[in-house]
């Protein structure tokens, strides 16, 4: 018999009866959908993550002072004044991978305009600073290389600290107080939201690093340096170069710990993504499961089906029907059961997954991938769970078959 | 081996074969069941040979073996010893696969409780068996439908088998025993099911289908429908008691003149 008109007989079959086919189908329907709207939410947040990391800029490297020992007594990372603007300069001329650097120090402070204050985080950098963190200008502009050799008194705002001083008016050109020192606002960043860690990284006010040097903190050692590679891949090599300049910079005997540490973005950004991947692969195999026991259900009425037809399949062996015929038609009618609810089950997921985002305002990425191994799993399933019923009728006895009432 | 090749022609009806070899040539045949502890002997060294064109009743009580014969007969079962040949083919050395095509193409079944399938047509009822036979869509409707005006059935394609009387369901049935040309018809208590007339009306068929060249194997209990074939095999306790040529054998048709009409349809 030729592969259509099994088809075509699995297909009536099955429609004789319409409400037992359809439960049937609802384990599958259910399985498949709840497989492509989860794998969609895990991607959807993968995504999310992957945004995050790359406003953070994946070719970044982020050199921070480190511990020092001081006689067995180990101080806190960043307690070292070994870190300075020279070794900066240093890297940007002697690293090849690197293609810029901005020095990075600061503190806490009060901020205030007029008769609104905010207590703020005062990052002390250079000009280059925003454009390795690829972090845009909302208002204004930028602060000059001249206010940095000149130590000028300006200042550039995060989002959050613009909000709370000014709301909705633009401050560029205005005055504000840091300590009992005026600054005058030249520029207000646009908004950048979260971090990874869930600090905001709008709270923050900006100078140049001379400016919070002197008239500020009064230290003249640096918290961290700020590094761009000249690519994602050359961060790798970048990171192994700066940390051998900077032990040769330091004197730092082999063996020694270092007094610095360098951390290389593209890591951050991979053990995020891993992590996400994890959690997609656990949700979809806990959706999985129950594809699993939708084939069951389908086994279960395909056995009852068999009992049910003893009596046809005994004529259809009686007239010449071959074992394989008898197993092919009642695989396809499994087959047939295990697709459709699989079709129906990528528009249920897709309906949900769009209800979802709507609704929840979570962002799902519906991929191919996820909708083309869900149907070809539910068919598997089919195949599977079809096959012991099938092979029960192929091997049924004719003669007890047509005796069956 | 070419009588394999023969059944294992494909899309090509089988055409009764013109040489003088016996349709079916049964040799000594045993029959044993294990029904738990005890053991049944079904068929005790059983001897028939049927040449193409006979119409042989077999009659017997039940428990006489005349089922299991009849399931031999049909490949639905294997004797236990003893040959079995089917037109020149020793049956019992086939496997299951050339079983279901000698099924398919060389018999022809037609049972007492008609056994069509519900909610099917009697045009695709009749079309099932070419299904089988791997022969083309427009050729297996064709033949469908001439074997159905055979029958008499040719306005009633279309009818569901709920839709039909027992005589007229009776009659698919032949008409899906005949649509791939068989060597052979096997009829098992056709009429047990259907009243006096219309028994006699299918009995009509059967000798109108004799006449034409067609072997016919009736089992029956009732005399009356054993007299209209042209010999009588009679079991008892599994072996063959009697076997004789029917003297005097009546014209359905013209049993049927004389019958009362019974209202139908």
């Amino acid at each position: 018999m030729d592969l259509l008109a099994i088809l075509k007989i699995a297909v009536r079959a099955l429609t004789r009866n319409k409400m037992r086919s359809l439960l049937t189908m609802l384990g599958i329907v259910i399985g498949v959908g709840a497989v492509i709207a989860t794998v969609g939410l895990g991607q959807g947040a993968q995504q999310q993550v992957q945004n995050q990391i790359a406003s953070m800029g994946t070719d970044m490297l982020y050199i921070s002072a480190g511990s020092v020992n001081k006689g067995g007594i180990r101080l806190g990372g960043g307690a070292t004044k070994t870190l300075i603007d020279d070794d900066m300069k240093a890297i940007v001329q002697q690293v090849p991978t690197v293609a810029e650097a901005a020095p990075v120090s600061g503190s806490s402070v009060q901020v205030v305009a007029d008769n609104q204050n905010w207590s703020t985080r005062i990052t002390g950098t250079e000009p280059q600073y925003f454009d390795i963190r690829n972090w845009a200008f909302a208002q204004g502009g930028n602060f000059t290389q001249d206010d940095v050799n000149r130590a000028s008194n300006v200042v550039v705002l995060g989002a959050t600290v613009q909000q709370n001083l000014f709301g909705t008016s633009d401050p560029t050109g205005q005055t504000v107080r840091i300590g009992n020192l005026p600054f005058q606002v030249v520029g207000v960043l646009q908004a950048k939201g979260q971090s990874g860690i869930g600090q905001d990284q709008d709270d923050g006010v900006f100078v140049p690093i001379t400016t919070l040097q002197k008239k500020i903190t009064g230290q003249d050692w640096l918290q961290s340096i700020m590094v761009s590679a000249t690519s994602q891949d050359a961060s790798y090599a970048a990171q192994g170069q700066i940390t051998a300049l900077l032990r040769d910079r330091h004197r730092i005997r082999p063996g020694q710990d270092d007094d610095f540490s360098v951390r290389n973005l593209a890591d951050v950004a991979q053990l995020a993504d891993e992590s996400s991947k994890v959690m997609t692969l656990l949700l979809a195999s806990i959706a999985g499961v129950s594809l699993i026991v939708g084939g069951i259900g389908i086994m279960n009425i395909m056995l009852v089906s068999v009992t049910e037809r003893t009596r046809e399949i005994g004529i259809r062996i009686a007239i010449g029907a071959t074992e394989s015929d008898v197993l092919r038609q009642f695989l396809s009618e499994s087959l047939v059961l295990s697709s459709a609810g699989g079709v129906m089950g990528i528009l249920f997921g897709v309906a949900s997954s769009i209800t979802i985002t709507k609704v929840l305002g979570w962002s799902i990425l519906i991929s191919p991938m996820a909708v083309g191994a869900a149907v070809v799993f539910s068919m598997a399933v089919g195949i599977f769970f079809g096959f012991y019923p099938a092979r029960k009728a192929a091997m049924l006895d004719p003669i007890e078959a047509l005796r069956f009432e | 081996m070419a009588t394999l090749a023969q059944v294992e022609l494909k899309n090509e009806v089988i055409e009764q074969p013109a040489s003088r070899t016996p349709v079916i040539a049964v040799e000594d045949v045993h029959k044993f069941y294990n029904l738990g502890e005890t053991k049944v002997h079904a068929l005790r060294g059983v001897n028939l040979t049927i040449e193409p064109g006979e119409f042989v009743a077999i009659m017997g009580s039940s428990g006489s073996g005349k089922s299991t014969f009849m399931n031999m007969l049909g490949c639905l079962d294997k004797p236990s010893s003893g040959k079995y040949i089917l037109e020149g083919t020793d049956v019992s050395s086939l496997d299951k696969k050339q079983l279901a095509a000698i099924r398919n193409r060389k018999l022809g079944f037609v049972f007492q409780g008609f056994n069509l399938l519900s909610r099917t047509t009697a045009l695709e009822n009749v079309e099932l068996p070419t299904l089988y036979a791997q022969m083309e869509k427009e050729k297996r409707v064709a033949r469908a439908k001439e074997v159905l005006e055979l029958v008499g059935l040719g306005q009633r394609l279309d009818h569901f088998p709920s839709q039909l009387s027992g005589g007229q369901q009776q009659r698919v049935a032949i008409a899906r025993a005949l649509v791939n040309k068989p060597a052979i018809l096997l009829a098992d208590e056709p009429t047990g099911n259907l009243d006096s007339r219309t028994s006699v009306e299918i009995m009509q068929i059967f000798q109108d289908l004799n006449d034409s060249g067609l072997t016919i194997v009736l089992v029956t209990h009732e005399p009356d429908i054993a007299q209209f074939a042209k010999r009588m095999v009679v079991f008892r306790d599994g072996k063959i008691r009697h076997d004789d040529p029917v003297r005097n054998r009546p014209r359905a048709a013209e049993v049927l003149k004389n019958m009362p009409t019974v209202d139908e349809d």
